[in-house]
């Protein structure tokens, strides 16, 4: 029997007052057991993106709860969540963000580094991450010298350097031409899930649709309705 | 360092166009601040010299006197009220004036001329060459070897000058612990002999150089000068009077103000901007740092590194240039009035540190308000 990573009840998230009041999410739940690479998908301002700020403990929801891995996690203080989300869950950002003045393996090392090992071990032990990625003779290049896919790779192996529990993508094939995006998500369903982890992917594309295991579709704040993905 | 300053430290130097940007403001500021400070330090120390190299614990003058060189003469019978003065060791005339020295080649050179108590020779300097003694020889005078010097033809012993139609010998080379202020070659002699060759006003004791039987005395000696209508002053307040003039009365503190200001300005907007600029174009990545876990007060520490190690090496830097501009202009021009002392180091010190505080209190203001959320939503 699969185990829950993520169970979310009653999301309710609203920005703004008075007119200005926009209702982001309402009444939202939903849930995403380990070993499953679960999509949330939808039109721009369908709030995928509060959905995924809200679950990860970025965004405080106005009303609802969300418990990763049993833990309500905004019952925590702010260091605490912190601390959660630096130990439990991997983030790929559209945009990757990745240092551009440090070397590929020291960006890949910035969550072991948050978490306190010392600098020459943290990069030593990213370098393994990017072995996985495919990326180990790229390690002492900084992340301009990548290629697009190559970038996103080095992301992903930022994301699981720190062995997270609940990996997060957000668009993760936005900044890639369609090839790539299908490769990299494919290397991810390969190589980065596995039955003790839990992938969340926000994303437009339909053509990596086939690699989720469901796909949680939304509209206007509301989730509409829930697929199950080709995978 | 823990790896959280490493990524700070790396960040901040591997960004080599905006490091070096930072650099220069705070260096050029600290070198402008310095530069100027020591100068004024330099013209100070110069303007008492007088008092310096004599060292007299307690100078007992005119009230009016504001700086050393401007002495006001006073009647004998203050050196003997002083003498006879409760807590008073022993008390001695000074004479300090200035006098045209005609040279052998037909020259003529202004000179400083000490005249020093007949019997005591009191705040005599070192001499080089010569004896001490000698200074009692008919016309003898000694000459001391600063930057000034070769002013009067590089004289040696038994070079003769006039002065007032008086000839005058060079009997010593001597040296002091300060050049004067005004570019002149200084001169010493007895004291009767200064009042002798040097036309005088009706009074001619400039200071009367008083050794209290102990410091505590002091006080007292001061009180019993007050009440005979002249000042006594410590080494260091005699000092202070002097500085003070230079400051207040010469528009030169307010020059030095204005410099300094006009450094920190440039500072501040420098490196302020640069380090502004340089946290925002970080400040999405800072945004996701935040998303993955990194805590606030971590984010602040990274910036309060990278501002105090700009600061640091540029305040050094800074001092290094200063240093070696006043070594290579006192190779050249050895007169060269400027001094660094700790209390230029600690001006330049202090703006360093409100120019970091400055820079990173707004950049931390940035990093602070930037919302992880902002990063997903792009």
């Amino acid at each position: 029997m699969p185990k829950t990573a993520i169970q979310a009840s009653g999301l309710v998230k609203w920005f703004g007052e008075g007119e200005a009041k926009t209702m982001a999410l309402r009444e939202v739940s939903m849930e995403a057991q380990f070993g499953e690479m679960v999509y949330v998908v939808g039109p721009s301002g369908s709030g995928k993106t509060t959905l995924l700020s809200v679950i990860t403990g970025i965004l405080k929801p106005n009303a609802g709860k969300v418990m990763l891995e049993g833990t309500d996690i905004w019952g925590l203080d702010s260091d605490q969540l912190a601390d959660f989300r630096l130990g439990k869950i991997g983030f790929v950002f559209q945009d990757y963000h990745l240092f551009p003045r440090l070397t590929t393996a020291e960006n890949a090392a910035i969550p072991l580094i948050l978490r306190r090992k010392p600098w020459d071990e943290a990069v030593q032990e990213a370098e393994k991450y990017l072995d996985v990625v495919g990326l180990k003779s790229r390690a002492e290049l900084p992340p301009v010298k990548l290629s697009g896919g190559e970038q996103q790779r080095v992301a992903i192996a930022r994301a699981i350097a720190s062995q997270p529990d609940i990996l997060i993508m957000d668009e993760p094939t936005a900044s890639l031409d369609g090839d790539t995006g299908v490769a990299i998500l494919s290397f991810v369903q390969k190589n980065v899930l596995n039955k003790d982890r839990c992938i969340v992917v926000v994303t437009h594309d339909d053509r990596i649709y086939k690699f989720a295991t469901r796909i949680l579709i939304m509209e206007d704040g509301r989730l509409k309705g829930s697929e199950k993905g080709v995978a | 360092m823990t790896g959280i300053l490493k990524h700070a430290y790396k960040l901040l130097v591997n960004d080599k166009a905006k490091f070096s940007a930072l650099l220069i403001g705070i260096t050029f500021a600290v070198f402008l601040m310095m530069f100027v400070t020591s100068m004024f330090s330099g013209v100070l120390m110069h303007a008492s010299s007088t008092i310096l190299n004599i060292g007299a614990p307690l100078w007992v003058m005119d009230p009016a006197v504001e700086t050393v060189s401007n002495s006001v003469g006073m009647p004998d019978y203050v050196l003997d009220a002083v003498r006879s003065m409760q807590g008073v060791k022993y008390a001695v005339p000074l004479y300090s004036g200035g006098a045209l020295v005609k040279l052998p080649d037909g020259n003529y050179q202004s000179v400083t001329v000490i005249g020093l108590d007949d019997t005591s020779l009191y705040g005599r300097p070192e001499l080089l060459a010569g004896k001490i003694q000698d200074i009692y020889a008919e016309n003898g005078f000694i000459v001391v070897k600063d930057a000034e010097f070769s002013k009067l033809e590089n004289p040696h012993l038994g070079s003769t000058f006039e002065l007032n139609d008086y000839r005058g010998v060079i009997v010593g080379v001597a040296r002091v612990q300060t050049s004067g202020l005004y570019g002149l070659p200084t001169l010493y002699t007895t004291y009767e002999r200064a009042i002798q060759y040097i036309p005088n006003p009706r009074y001619t004791i400039s200071y009367v150089l008083v050794e209290p039987k102990s410091a505590n005395d002091i006080p007292l000696i001061k009180k019993q000068v007050e009440a005979l209508g002249y000042r006594a002053r410590t080494k260091e307040e005699f000092m202070q009077r002097t500085a003070d003039f230079f400051v207040y009365q010469t528009g030169g503190g307010t020059n030095m103000l204005i410099m300094m200001l006009i450094s920190f300005i440039v500072g501040l907007s420098l490196s302020g901007q640069t380090f502004y600029t340089f946290i925002l174009e970080s400040l999405e990545r800072f945004g996701a740092l935040k998303a993955i876990g990194e805590k606030s007060r971590d984010l602040v520490a990274m910036i309060l590194f990278q501002a105090t190690f700009t600061a640091f090496t540029g305040f050094g830097l800074g001092i290094g240039m200063c240093v070696l501009s006043v070594v290579l202009a006192k190779a050249r021009l050895p007169s060269y009035a400027a001094m660094i002392t700790f209390s230029n180091l600690s001006v330049s010190f202090g703006m360093v540190v409100v120019i970091a505080a400055v820079s990173s209190y707004v950049a931390v203001r940035r990093v602070l308000k930037i919302e992880p959320f902002d990063i997903f939503r792009g």
